[in-house]
């Protein structure tokens, strides 16, 4: 309805396309590159990259501009932190200091701290579009199947798979109980003070949590009664068969990760040094 | 001899955390191929008998069985859960709930992918049983864009590729409109004719299951069998009234008018009942009873002008909806699933603002207010009791509102107490509420927002799966309201609750507003019927049968005529 977040989007794109298996393994490569790497050439190209893919998964930013800005949001916060906890890391890690303005102590800007606070950012913003992109583009059965493909329980699969659907419902749900406890009085806006509204949350949580209680039983049931967990193994409808793109698509992913971890480690740093 | 395929015997079970046993000492028998239809009050124990059928009952809910059962010759105890459902298909009430897959072809595919059936094997069966129930071309649509009736068909296929023998429909007519009910009943019917399974069904709505034949009809009350009869036979016995479960409405006016109705008579349904015999007695009893009293013209509370609503830009949820109401009013809101009902409500209340048109309250401009604002005019009580309750005891949660709002600490006592006696909660004051029933649950919930003093209350389907004596009792509660001055609009798409407690009707239809007019002319309108997937009164029917000149007038005055009955018996 009004607002539904993180929930998969049916488009034709090359993305779409792919088998759930594929995103997963792509994207599991991905992070374990962007976690690892601080090498700045590459988290832009990698970057870059993300942005040439989004756009021909034909999703549109505005369709998860919401989640992108909350996760910019902590990406800020995430960012001050590190500057008042460790405000000369960079100094640390390039071992040269070029000061740019001098603000008593050790508070002192320098361009390896902004550079390296640069490139932390940049790893953020290498993983948020692939992640958003992963979850926005699966199917969540597809995705189930996939899972239980590369050798997870199908138990553990189909879970993920219904967690993943009820995203949008339990939003749904999330809004309407919020909408009539603020009917009630529960001022969830900035004029209440912090301790007041994370008590008033509690009386958001609290119904959400056993409406939600009430959706489960009927759902296990409805499982149950359709002979869920009866065999050790469960075939899918929804799963399909790897294709050449899929395949071709492995195989990029498995070069970009050996080109990344080649170029990251030559000089046996992880950092790149330009200075 | 027919085959026995479901076999109760001595049966008896107590949940695990109950201190009396549910069902008592049953003893029923279900043949082959036959259709056959359980009903009884909430907590009659009709619905264990059901989870007993498709073995919830024992292996999902744990307890204490005793006595035999035995589906299609096996006894259940030598069985489990999964070999149980290879045999009984169920299909559970709400179909939303129930939904696994996110496309009609994988919910459908369900059990198929359960059983590790090939996947082209599957595709092969989905495209059969989807056939059956006319979704073959909506195999990819996703769920939550199908209507009412083609939920309950997927729901219904869904249990079908298991090839069972039995079909248990659990309160099938729960949550839809009422075109939409009469249709899955003939679906039923028709699947039935051509499979010839054993269909039993679980409702407390008769007259809307009666729609279609039914060999045999189970009535349940107290954990125990009260009778077991063909539908004729116990539309003529006075059972019904005694467990308080709603006859049919012709059949109730025929009782009121002083005509003895036999199982000769066909009452099972509205077109086999034999009337003339009782023509002289419904013109009679027509004459002498009166009519309701007509209410008198107060001031406008509430004026909605030409609103319009989008969720998404560019696709109308609602448009151009004008329409007032006045002080003291008791309004129903109908129409069918997703015509915009809902939305309505939430503009009223100010949960979504209107992308153009004005709303006033007591001729004030309050399109801008914020919810808080509204809420001290105007309450909003939700479908789901869950959906609203934060506290743990019944003080707390009405007393919620109050605390938010500053009021001082002995007001609160005092209010709160005031509006718990009005609910009848007054007595229950210091309990968890999760001691309650679903109907208690709801008059808190009704009650928390009452304490607010609003001068309009909106009611979200305030009966929804409730049964006869509850229904009544909630209605009569919100009747009460009424009358010391509180406006009340309801959304339902229960058109006896319409005719009974709303003089007037708002018909809403692809967001626009159908008509608006008394409840009776609504029903009597086929292109209005039509359109807004209501159903006609079964009472109107008699009245032109027994050559009654004003039907409408007859509806109006059997409604009044029994409420006063069920008055008393309150």
């Amino acid at each position: 309805m009004a607002v539904e977040m993180l929930s998969y989007i049916d488009r034709q794109s090359p993305i779409h396309r792919l088998t759930g298996v594929t995103k997963l393994i792509c994207f599991m490569i991905w992070s374990s590159i962007a976690m690892l790497t601080y090498d700045t050439r590459i988290l832009v190209c990698l970057f870059l990259f993300s942005i040439f893919v989004f756009i021909i998964s034909k999703v549109k930013l505005k369709e998860v501009a919401f989640v992108l800005l909350f996760i910019l949001f902590f990406l800020m916060i995430n960012n001050v932190a590190i500057y008042v906890f460790s405000p000369q890391e960079g100094v640390k890690i390039y071992g040269t200091s070029h000061v740019l303005f001098e603000i008593g102590g050790r508070y002192t800007i320098t361009i390896e701290q902004l550079f390296y606070q640069m490139n932390v950012t940049l790893k953020y913003f290498t993983v948020i579009p692939a992640a958003i992109l992963f979850i926005v583009t699966t199917n969540p059965s597809e995705f189930a199947a996939s899972l239980n493909r590369i050798g997870v329980s199908y138990r553990i699969s189909y879970a993920v798979a219904l967690a993943l659907r009820y995203i949008p419902d339990i939003q749904r749900d999330f809004r309407n109980i919020s909408l009539s406890q603020q009917a009630r009085g529960i001022d969830m806006s900035r004029k209440e003070k912090l301790t007041k509204r994370i008590k008033n949350a509690a009386s958001i949580i609290v119904p959400l949590i056993l409406s939600s209680l009430d959706k489960i039983e009927v759902i296990s049931n409805a499982m149950e009664l359709r002979g869920f967990g009866k065999n050790k193994k469960r075939s899918w409808y929804r799963a399909r068969p790897f294709q050449k793109i899929d395949v071709i698509t492995i195989i990029l992913f498995v070069l970009i990760l050996l080109v990344s971890f080649y170029v990251t480690l030559h000089d046996g740093n992880r950092f790149y040094n330009p200075f | 001899m027919k085959k026995p395929v479901i076999q109760f015997e001595n049966y008896s079970f107590q949940y695990r955390s109950q201190a009396k046993p549910t069902l008592n000492d049953i003893n029923l028998t279900i043949y082959e191929g036959e259709k056959v239809l359980i009903v009884g009050p909430s907590g009659s124990g009709k619905s264990t008998l059901g989870h007993c059928i498709n073995g919830l009952v024992p292996f999902s809910y744990k307890g204490e069985v005793s006595g035999r059962l035995k589906i299609s010759g096996e006894d259940v105890r030598e069985l489990d859960i999964f070999s149980l459902s290879k045999k009984v298909g169920t299909v559970l009430q709400d179909p939303d709930g129930q939904f696994i897959g996110l496309t009609v072809a994988e919910d459908i595919a369900f059990a198929l992918e359960n059983d590790y059936t090939p996947q082209t094997q599957m595709f092969n069966k989905v495209a059969e049983v989807s056939k059956m129930v006319e979704m073959e071309n909506f195999l990819d649509s996703s769920l939550h864009h199908l209507s009412g009736g083609q939920k309950q068909r997927v729901s219904l296929a869904g249990v079908m590729v298991d090839d069972v023998e039995i079909l248990l429909f659990d309160e099938p007519l729960a949550n839809l409109d009422p075109a939409t009910g009469k249709y899955a009943i003939e679906l039923i019917e028709r699947i039935q004719q051509e499979t010839k399974k054993t269909v039993v069904i679980i409702e407390h709505r008769l007259e809307d299951v009666l729609h279609c034949p039914v060999d045999r009809i189970i009535v349940v009350d107290d954990g125990r069998i009260i009778s077991d009869m063909t539908p004729d036979e116990l539309l003529a016995s006075p059972i019904l009234e005694e467990c308080s479960i709603r006859e049919p409405l012709y059949v109730k006016a025929a009782k009121y008018a002083g005509c003895a109705i036999t199982s000769d008579m066909y009452p099972a349904r509205i077109d086999s009942f034999q009337v003339d015999d009782c023509k002289d007695k419904l013109a009679d009893w027509f004459i002498k009873v009166n009519g309701p009293q007509p209410k008198v013209k107060t001031e406008t509370i509430l004026e909605l002008n030409n609103i319009d609503f989008g969720y998404t830009s560019g696709k109308r949820t609602i448009c151009g909806v004008s329409f007032s109401i006045e002080k003291g009013e008791m309004v129903s809101i109908v129409g069918k699933n997703g015509a915009g009902k809902s939305t309505l409500s939430k503009l009223i209340c100010g949960f979504e603002k209107p992308s153009s048109g004005r709303i006033y309250y007591r001729g004030l401009d309050i399109t801008e207010d914020t919810i808080k604002d509204r809420a001290s005019r105007i309450g909003i009580v939700m479908q789901n009791p869950n959906q609203m309750i934060s506290k743990q005891m019944i003080y707390d949660e009405v007393a919620l509102g109050l605390i938010l709002r500053g009021v001082p600490e002995a007001e609160i006592k005092d209010r709160v107490f005031k509006t718990l006696k009005i609910c009848g909660l007054y007595p229950f004051r210091n309990w968890p509420i999760s001691a309650l029933s679903f109907g208690q649950k709801k008059r808190v919930t009704i009650a928390s927002i009452l304490v607010l003093e609003p001068e309009v209350i909106i009611l979200d389907e305030p009966t929804a799966g409730q049964d006869f004596r509850h229904y009544t009792e909630i209605m009569e509660f919100l009747v009460e309201l009424n009358r010391q001055g509180v406006t009340i609009i309801m959304i339902t798409h229960d058109m006896h609750l319409m005719l009974e407690y709303t003089p007037r009707a708002i018909v809403i239809a692809g967001g626009t507003k159908l008509a608006d007019d008394t409840a009776v002319n609504v029903l009597a309108d086929s292109s209005i019927i039509n359109e807004a997937n209501l159903k006609e009164t079964s009472l109107f029917e008699l009245a032109l049968r027994a050559g009654i000149s004003e039907p409408k007038e007859f509806v109006d005055r059997f409604i009044a005529y029994d409420r006063e009955v069920r008055q008393k018996w309150q």
